[in-house]
Parts: structure tokens; sequence; C-alpha cells
């Protein structure tokens, strides 16, 4: 299937899905106006890939900031990585920059709701 | 950065042009004055919160007008540094009905301390309810959050239908 490569804006994040090699990263900011807009894409290809996934998938998500309204639409692309999760080994890679303890959290809530595997990477400089 | 440690003073007509440019400016200022990069992320975290809010509320009143010259959604923004804390005041029009329930919301978010917080947010998060823009109500609950403080909000009577909502966030 077609990968998904978005180049990133200063509202919207670099996204780069590959079912190549099973690796999916979302990176930099995310605070649009609507985000719904947005991710709905990113949210029907995960539905797709389910059905030839690689044995094993990374997910990256390295974040500077995210705003409410993006929120819930990463909340849904980790549900819909969840409901894939039997037909492909997913491991989730929470990035943080060193301190930043509000992405730190942001991520161990997610954790607590998504029932997949969250590795918390703390990063010297994003 | 002015004497008084005004770093945006914005009064007007918002839009979405507006708002970005804003927030760019913010950002910008933000980087000039602020050593300290946690406050500096936090501080832009919920300015972005804060007027995606205003706009949001404001845009909704379209182009109607409230009284002679001045549209409903007129509002106000103001970013200001004192020594190391940051004050944020955002006012915008609100019809009357709707102070009610708002009010509701923010005293129960206030009454609210750090973990109450933190799993008010998480049972929002998940509820799987949307609003139009898709935060679903979640604004002012990660404002409290990651401001640390109480939100300091009053109401102003404009005429029978409509009120002036202002909120004031310390960071």
């Amino acid at each position: 299937m077609d990968p998904i490569n978005i180049e990133g804006t200063p509202k919207t994040p670099t996204v780069n899905f590959s079912s190549d090699s099973g690796v999916l990263e979302i990176k930099g900011r995310s605070i649009p106006e609507n985000a719904v807009e947005f991710y709905k894409p990113l949210v029907d290809w995960i539905g797709s890939y389910g059905d030839s996934a690689q044995s094993n998938t990374e997910v990256n998500i390295q974040l500077e900031y995210f705003n409410t309204s993006s929120s819930k639409c990463i909340l849904d692309v980790f549900k819909k990585l969840e409901s894939v999760n039997g037909k492909t080994n997913i491991t989730i890679n929470w990035h943080y920059e060193e301190d930043d303890e509000d992405m730190l959290e942001a991520g161990e809530d997610y954790q607590a709701i998504i029932n997949i595997p969250f590795k918390m990477i703390e990063m010297e400089e994003m | 950065m002015t004497p008084s440690g005004v770093m945006i003073d914005f009064h007007g007509e918002i839009n979405e042009e507006k708002l970005s440019s804003i927030l760019s400016d913010a950002e910008t200022k933000l980087e000039e004055n602020e050593e300290n990069f946690k406050k500096s992320r936090k501080v832009y975290n919920i300015l972005v919160e804060s007027l995606q809010n205003l706009f949001h509320h404001s845009d909704a009143f379209g182009d109607a007008e409230l009284m002679d010259g001045i549209k409903k959604r007129t509002t106000s923004f103001i970013l200001a540094k004192k020594d190391e804390e940051y004050n944020i005041l955002a006012a915008n029009f609100i019809e009357m009905a709707n102070i009610n329930p708002l009010k509701g919301r923010l005293d129960k978010v206030n009454g609210l301390d750090k973990e109450g917080l933190r799993n008010l947010y998480k049972e929002v998060l998940d509820n799987g309810q949307y609003s139009v823009h898709g935060g679903g109500g979640l604004g002012m609950i990660d404002i409290a959050r990651k401001s640390g403080n109480k939100l300091d909000y009053t109401f102003a009577e404009v005429n029978d239908d409509y009120g002036l909502f202002i909120l004031k966030i310390k960071v």
C-alpha cells in the first residue's frame, strides 16, 4: 500500500507511515485549529495497514507541542493501532525532551488508556 | 517587550490569520525573553489553547454585531511577564444562556487538585465525544493542569442577552 509522507508545517506534524518498513512516525508540532481533518486519513491508513502489516510495527511519536484539538485525534490513532495489534506486534515509542514533564505526563496518560506497550524515551534535544 | 512587560496586546476581531500571526509573534518573543525552556514551552502551550479557545467561540458568531460598530467576535488578548511570572488575559463575548454552564465547568476544574485534574483530563479524553473542532471540553482542563494555578475568571453584563467573559491565567 502507498506510504503517507506529509511535510511538517508550523501547525501540523511531519508524518511518515510506511507499510514496507512497518515504521510509523509523527514528529514536530500538532496545533491546528481543527485536527480532525488532519488525522482522519492517518487513522484510515492504519485500518488498511492491518490487513497487510509487517510482523513488527514501530510507532514513533516525537511531538514538541500538541493542542487539545489534537489530543483526541492522537488517541484515535492509538485506538486504531490497538485494533490491529493482533495482526502485528506494535511498540509505541513516546519521545519527550529532557525536563518536559508535561509531554512525559501526556504520554503516560495515553499509556494508561491504550493496551499497547509504550516506551518513554527521553531525548536531550529534539 | 515594553517596560511594563507586555508582550502581546491584541484587541479586535479575531480570525484564523490573526490567530496565526499572534502565535508566531508570541513564539519569537518567548524565545527572546525566556531562558527557561520548560517555562517557555508551558507558556506557549497555554497560549495556543487559550487563543484557539477564543477563536472558536468568537468565530461561531460570524459577522453579527453586538452593538453599533462592535462585532460579537471582538476579543481581547494580553500576555505580560512580570518578574518570573506570566499573566494571560483573554476576553470574549458570550451569550447569557451559556454563562452558567461555563461557570459550572470552570468551578469543577478549580475544585480539583493536580491528580484530580489529571484524572478528569483522562476521563474527558476517552469519553468518545467530540466538539466541532475536536477538543471536546479538554481546553480548560489542560490550561489549569499546565499552569498549575486556579482559573481566575469573571463575567460582566453587556446587555440582556450578552456578557463579557474574562479569563486570567497565571503561569
